[in-house]
């Protein structure tokens, strides 16, 4: 994948990239651990550089455009999260009612912020954050038609992007570790599988609801165990063919904002159901100073319970969001996950501000707390950590 | 006859001073609406100048387009060009007369459109002095009216019209505003806060006139008197009649703003 990804960069015409506008950040990262780590492949600390410019330009009185958008990081321990991906690579075409795009693309579907159930256009950029917020970017053609009865959307998605995992020297990973060199598909089409969606998505007044519809390569492997090319043990993603039907729907009501996502999947002859409700409340202007506090709360539920590819099967999210709305555009999100069948805890914090008119520092520490043998999350046990990452903006 | 009219003036005072200082506050605000009726879309780049107490400034560059909706608030996109950080970061507001407005943003690096929760009037816009109910269009049932005299600024005839917002999530009790009465724009707004405490005071600089109709202000300095600190924002290329419609301001349309 990488070699393609390098030959199709030096394949850009550079006149193409003359004229227009490349924009974007670079970034230094450290992420420091508080446990020594489990296996000696692993470093106890970690250094990495990433860069992310992003090229656009447009014509035809702004109703067709171009944009290219190549992510690369390099690490310092670990080999798989030192990577190159194609963000986005895109030609589009607007029409007063319709629209029209084609190349790699990034599409986000949903409302919930502790999990993103309906979303399944692009594959996660695991080794890139633990939250699953980063994503790979996903080959498509979408054609987008825009009426006063809502938005419909029909994809065709030709080729799957395995999700990411970190290698034997990386930190956050299972044990034994998950080898992507060995990944297999259910489908005889493999990783050439030409997945579809359709979407219809609408605002009424205080209602925002999402209808949708997935079939193809699951993007949530599930796994078996197998032997590595250095006779070692070694965790084998398998992908699924997957009928994926998800609703999203979100209703304003005041300072309060109620969500709800929920997704019947079919993979093969089994089916289940999974779910996220909760809500956001936003308290402007606390005891009238400028700061916004969001208290978040959602409950996330998967059918499966036990057998689920996620670890949130019947879990509470608790969260608190500060928007200081100071010139810095300073905030900071914390939030815990807990588990209502046994006692484990999961924290999260995310901070950033804006240090100068180019550069930002974001902080994100990540604690995990009674994790139980057999649990999901039992090989990050040790991996605490806290991650600050300096970004220039140009 | 002559005799009957000191006893009507006695029995229906109303009926000859016609107007109370409400109506004739509301009256100047409805005379200022139906003046800025048919405009029908906008689009502007803004520069926003934010100086603290010590006289440190911040900028902050975006482009705007709004459209005129008949019998209703209007629709606005802003979208944020500097800093880097948030640039491509929009805003989608359907502003509404007398319920809370729809108000969507757009996060570029998530690809992420999040409802924004409607009672938020009263917050700084972008770390600005701005608060967003500033910023929205100003719709005539947004405010009770009373007037309060007439009065000369800067060598201009106002008219002092004291108005006072009808949404209980705003962040002023009362305004003063100095309205043109040429022009039936405001040259001044002096801000109270809920606990009717001087806050800030608003000027408009530089009115321009657009189709030979339409006053636009080309730069609003808002200071808060509360903090010390000030807000200039500039309003640069102001464009009318772009041939924007509905489908111009969409979540679609929030997607693919640069």
């Amino acid at each position: 994948m990488r070699a393609r990804l390098l030959a199709l960069l030096l394949c850009m015409p550079g006149s193409l990239l003359a004229t227009g506008e490349w924009s974007g950040h670079i970034a230094i990262e450290g992420q420091l651990f508080s446990h020594e780590p489990r296996f000696p492949a692993q470093k106890r600390n970690n250094l990495s550089l990433s860069a992310s410019p992003e090229y656009f330009r447009n014509w035809d009185n702004e109703n067709q455009g171009f944009v290219f958008h190549p992510f690369v990081r390099y690490d310092s321990s670990d080999e798989e999260r030192s990577h190159v991906d194609i963000r986005e690579l895109m030609y589009y075409l607007n029409r007063d009612d319709w629209e029209f795009r084609a190349g790699i693309g990034k599409v986000f579907w949903g409302v919930t912020e502790s999990q993103h159930l309906v979303d399944i256009i692009n594959q996660t950029d695991l080794v890139e954050s633990l939250d699953g917020e980063e994503k790979l970017g996903q080959p498509m053609l979408n054609l987008s038609i825009v009426r006063d009865w809502g938005t419909s959307d029909i994809f065709i998605l030709p080729g799957f992007r395995p999700r990411t995992f970190p290698g034997p020297e990386g930190r956050l990973r299972t044990e034994p570790y998950v080898d992507t060199d060995l990944e297999q598909y259910s489908s005889d089409d493999k990783d050439r599988h030409i997945d579809y969606a359709l979407r219809y998505s609408h605002s009424i007044d205080d209602w925002d609801i999402g209808l949708s519809y997935f079939y193809g390569t699951n993007r949530n492997p599930r796994f078996i165990a197998g032997v590595g090319s250095n006779a070692e043990p070694v965790l084998i993603p398998i992908y699924d063919l997957l009928h994926q039907t998800g609703l999203d729907l979100q209703w304003v009501s005041g300072d309060w904002l109620w969500k709800l996502e929920t997704v019947h999947q079919r993979i093969q002859q089994s089916s289940h159901n999974a779910l996220t409700f909760g809500f956001e409340y936003t308290w402007v202007g606390v005891n009238d100073s400028a700061i916004d506090l969001g208290l978040i709360s959602e409950y996330l539920y998967d059918s499966r319970g036990k057998l689920a590819t996620t670890p949130f099967q019947r879990d509470i999210m608790l969260g608190a969001r500060l928007v200081f709305n100071d010139t810095q555009s300073s905030e900071i999100l914390a939030g815990v996950i807990l588990d209502q069948d046994s006692s484990e805890q999961f924290y999260s914090v995310e901070a950033s501000t804006r240090l100068t008119d180019n550069w930002k520092l974001n902080v994100e520490a990540r604690i995990f707390s009674n994790i139980n043998p057999g649990s999901s999350l039992y090989s990050l046990r040790d991996d605490d950590f806290i991650q600050l990452e300096l970004r220039y903006y140009f | 006859m002559r005799k009957l009219i000191p006893i009507l003036l006695l029995l229906s005072p109303t009926l000859l001073y016609a107007q109370s200082a409400e109506e004739r506050g509301l009256e100047i605000a409805m005379e200022a609406d139906r003046r800025d009726i048919g405009w029908g879309d906008q689009k502007s780049d803004t520069r926003m100048i934010l100086r603290n107490q010590h006289g440190q400034t911040s900028e902050r560059k975006m482009h705007n387009r709004s459209l005129e909706v008949d019998n209703d608030g209007d629709k606005s996109m802003i979208v944020f060009d500097h800093p880097k950080d948030v640039k491509g970061t929009a805003f989608l507001t359907f502003t509404h007369a007398t319920r809370a407005d729809d108000q969507w943003l757009y996060l570029p690096a998530l690809k992420r459109i999040k409802r924004i929760s409607s009672n938020n009037k009263s917050g700084p816009f972008m770390g600005s002095e701005f608060a967003y109910e500033d910023l929205s269009s100003q719709e005539v049932e947004k405010y009770t009216y009373k007037y309060i005299k007439d009065d000369k600024l800067d060598g201009r005839d106002v008219y002092v019209v004291e108005r006072y917002p009808t949404d209980k999530n705003s962040g002023y009790k009362r305004q003063e505003v100095y309205m043109d009465k040429e022009m039936y724009q405001p040259h001044k707004v002096v801000f109270y806060d809920r606990k009717n405490a001087l806050y800030k005071t608003l000027l408009f600089k530089d009115y321009h006139q657009y189709l030979d109709r339409y006053w636009r202000a080309n730069k609003m300095l808002m200071t808060n008197h509360q903090s010390g600190k000030s807000t200039d924002l500039v309003w640069i290329n102001i464009n009318f009649r772009n041939g924007f419609s509905d489908s111009d301001f969409t979540k679609n349309g929030l997607k693919r703003a640069r």
